[in-house]
């Protein structure tokens, strides 16, 4: 198809224009993402949660210094993070229909889930590696 | 002068309404997915960033927070967290099905849709029982 004047083409004038451009790697990231906490998320409940049903901040402590829990841990929150924050994006670029709110509402969704993601990996390091 | 044409019935976009969600499942459960998310998002990494950043903060907070999951409105905020988080788990491995190219027919989306409401209440039932044998 071709409009206007100039030599590029429609696509190439496009190209930049409209969505980001992302939404290829917004999908996979997703999906990856979903894959990922589906053992991670059984690991939190049935592992962590349940397995410390009614200990005290010392035996937690003592848990999280285990490497492969602080592991786990580490990969469930920032998963999970960023499964959420992909996820509600989408959620507030279907339902939030002003430019200007949409777009605030998408990068405070990015910054709750970048502050939330550091603040658990930072009290699990906290637990694990904490005299 | 020709008189004007009769008002005519419209035809209505479609509105939440007319889904009949209390008749039909499919929806249902579509939208359903989308809210859990949003819980398990917006309030369920709250109980995460609380009882981790709790364990971080000490002793005292750490038993401040074990006291208040531990309260009967506590074990029920608590119940309803495993249920949400169980049917977006649940309902995830569906759309990765589908993503797979697998169950994309009217059949397939009912069959998966008990399997996964099946999941849930089997995930559930094993997470308390499991979980009340541990405190009792």
């Amino acid at each position: 198809m071709k409009t206007g004047t100039g030599m590029r083409s429609a696509l190439g004038r496009a190209r930049g224009l409209g969505a980001a451009g992302g939404a290829a790697h917004h999908w996979t990231s997703q999906r990856f993402s979903a894959v990922a906490l589906v053992p991670l998320g059984l690991w939190f409940v049935f592992g962590a949660v349940i397995g410390n049903l009614g200990a005290d901040q010392e035996a937690i402590r003592a848990w999280m210094a285990s490497p492969l829990n602080a592991t786990l841990m580490i990969l469930f929150v920032v998963s999970a993070f960023q499964h959420g924050a992909l996820g509600l994006q989408v959620v507030l670029e279907d339902y939030v229909h002003g430019a200007a709110a949409k777009n605030v509402a998408v990068m405070a969704n990015k910054m709750f889930a970048a502050a939330g993601a550091l603040f658990c990996v930072v009290c699990v390091l906290t637990l694990a590696l904490g005299g | 002068m020709p008189s004007p044409l009769p008002p005519r019935e419209r035809p209505l976009s479609p509105h939440l309404q007319v889904y009949q969600l209390y008749r039909k499942i499919a929806p249902l459960l579509s939208i359903l997915h989308r809210l859990t998310g949003v819980a398990l998002y917006v309030l369920g990494t709250l109980f995460v960033i609380a009882w981790l950043g709790a364990a971080a903060y000490g002793p005292g907070a750490f038993a401040t927070v074990q006291w208040v999951f531990a309260t009967p409105l506590g074990y029920l905020v608590l119940f309803g967290w495993t249920v949400v988080l169980f049917y977006h788990l649940a309902n995830g491995v569906r759309h990765l099905t589908w993503d797979s190219g697998r169950c994309v027919t009217n059949e397939g989306v009912r069959s998966t849709g008990i399997t996964m409401l099946a999941m849930v209440l089997g995930l559930t039932v094993a997470a308390w029982a499991v979980g009340l044998m541990m405190v009792a």
